[in-house]
């Protein structure tokens, strides 16, 4: 069934009084517990199509001009502001991308948490003590693989390393039980061995608990590893979409070509 | 990064404790309070706070009984200068938790919001900021009659600009962090991303610049006073210890340099520790 799909959707920026399109018709679904890509270049309006479907834009000066988002068969666009609050950050949740500027240096770890997961059970009506909150922050740092999750938890963010920093990110995604993950090319702020330590965890979780996962990324080498699915997105279109390998092994575009041929490779000749 | 974390705060402690400026501002600033809060108890002569008379010792030399020397009328100079104390640290701390707490959140809300309440705050600040501290406080003392109550009212009218101007700054860098977009996508409200997110990031700076301006505020009462606009006599105040005693300079000069090393010490002393307390916190955007 399918969890999430965009509809020909079409979103333009006015500035200084001048309209650009930015988004032409972009259509996408991602099924119950699949795991997507979205990936383009710097520019090619993979942001603002995360950024619509999590109601993130700016409005104005961006304007939805055409389209439907249906998550579960619900129109984002159309629905109640209030109905959308309850979804945002808990059956569709987004693992930001920067573990340094995502935190609040002057509060601990586990203080962040506590307060996110009180602003989500508050949006979905439910209620949970202190000591029920401290606990699902515990059980929640310790799926994202830290060995001591009472330590994180009280620990500052300055205090742990990039790395952890982004797992946490990742956990403050999963507090709430989501659905959805939207993945903003996480770890790129960090070194490549972390960075293919992060997408395997990403990998794993999705994998185990059957979270659909759309993960948004310049990076083909993140697409290969973590996505069963690709749209590849160029000036604002979906230019191509398949099965992850078949696109890798028989790309149909000349802009996917492009994409497959800049990744630098460490062995054999350049092509 | 504008901000100290509070997990380093024994490290900061260790900094500030490391550095001998900071520690003797910080004493003199202690040891200013406590004087002023204790002035009746620990002064020889607390009756001559007042309008007291006693022409026999007038004009009395620096001696044990009398540590600062006497006034033209024979007033204990020491005495009046810990009672002074008490006008200017009272002049210093209501204009202070006045401009404060407004400045702060005057800044929250244009560095936050932007756009027209952007506009409206700043350019406000921009014309307040135009208009010297001690001027200001002249005019309102000759509209009005010269008080200390409308001297702070003039000082505090300007001096809350200074702070919007500094919690703009730094509410501008912060505003655009992750994690104040998180909390706005996850639906806190205003005031908790005012006042839990941003705020406790500018805890440090404001630290700062209120010890710095302790100082200066300090300064500004003084010379409102020495040039008869301050508090009124016969009430002990240092500036206008200082203008009196400066008529029988140079053969009486304690009557003057006294007072005035007095205010030195007390605007040197927050002085000091507000240094110490930037180096400490390591911010940069106080001046």
């Amino acid at each position: 069934m399918t969890l999430l799909s965009v509809e020909d959707l079409s979103v333009s920026f006015s500035t200084y009084g001048r309209t650009t399109e930015v988004l032409h018709g972009v259509s996408l679904s991602i099924p119950e517990g699949a795991q997507m890509a979205l990936v383009g270049e710097s520019g090619s309006g993979k942001s603002v199509t995360m950024k619509a479907i999590m109601g993130l834009l700016p409005i104005p000066p961006a304007r939805i001009t055409g389209g439907r988002i249906l998550f579960e068969g619900r129109d984002l666009l159309t629905m109640p502001e209030r109905d959308r609050l309850a979804l945002r950050g808990t059956a569709m949740s987004m693992v930001f991308q920067d573990p340094m500027s995502s935190l609040n240096p002057v509060w601990t770890v586990g203080d962040q948490l506590r307060t996110i997961l009180k602003y989500a059970d508050r949006r979905l009506g439910r209620a949970r003590d202190r000591r029920a909150r401290q606990a699902r922050v515990l059980e929640v740092l310790a799926q994202v693989r830290m060995r001591e999750p009472e330590r994180v938890a009280a620990s500052f963010p300055i205090m742990l390393s990039g790395g952890m920093r982004q797992r946490v990110l990742i956990a403050m995604a999963l507090l709430s039980e989501p659905r959805l993950l939207i993945a903003d090319e996480p770890g790129t702020a960090l070194d490549v061995t972390t960075q293919a330590q992060i997408l395997k965890l990403l990998k794993d979780l999705v994998t185990d608990r059957k979270l659909a996962l759309l993960m948004i990324t310049h990076n083909l080498g993140v697409v290969r590893e973590t996505s069963a699915y690709t749209y590849v997105m160029h000036h604002g279109r979906i230019v191509e979409q398949g099965e992850t390998a078949a696109l890798f092994a028989r790309p149909q575009q000349q802009y996917t070509r492009d994409l497959i041929a800049a990744v630098p490779r460490l062995t054999g000749a350049p092509r | 990064m504008t901000t100290a974390p509070l997990s380093t705060s024994w490290q900061s402690w260790y900094r500030f404790s490391r550095n001998p400026a900071a520690v003797i501002g910080a004493a003199i600033v202690i040891l200013c309070v406590l004087a002023a809060i204790f002035a009746p108890l620990i002064t020889p002569f607390p009756e001559h706070a007042g309008s007291f008379v006693d022409f026999r010792n007038r004009h009395q030399p620096p001696s044990l009984t009398h540590l600062f020397g006497t006034d033209n009328v024979g007033r204990d100079n020491f005495t009046r200068v810990i009672f002074g104390l008490r006008v200017s640290l009272a002049l210093a701390f209501v204009v202070l938790i006045i401009a404060v707490p407004l400045g702060t959140i005057m800044g929250l809300l244009a560095g936050y919001f932007g756009g027209w309440t952007e506009i409206v705050i700043m350019r406000l600040t921009d014309i307040a900021l135009a208009i010297p501290p001690l001027v200001m406080a002249l005019a309102v003392a000759s509209v009005a009659e010269p008080s200390l109550f409308n001297a702070m009212i003039a000082i505090a009218a300007l001096w809350w600009t200074w702070h919007t101007r500094l919690i703009f700054s730094i509410t501008r860098q912060i505003r655009s962090q992750e994690y104040i977009e998180a909390a706005e996508t996850l639906g806190a409200s205003k005031a908790h991303i005012l006042f839990r997110e941003i705020l406790p990031n500018c805890v440090s700076a404001i630290a700062v610049k209120t010890s710095l301006d302790a100082g200066f505020v300090i300064l500004i009462g003084a010379s409102l006073s020495f040039l008869g606009l301050g508090i009124q006599p016969p009430t002990a105040d240092l500036g206008t210890m200082v203008a009196d005693g400066a008529e029988y300079l140079p053969d009486f000069w304690w009557e003057s340099m006294l007072p005035a090393a007095a205010i030195l010490f007390v605007a040197l002393g927050f002085n000091l520790l507000g240094d110490g307390l930037r180096d400490m916190f390591d911010v940069e955007d106080v001046k």
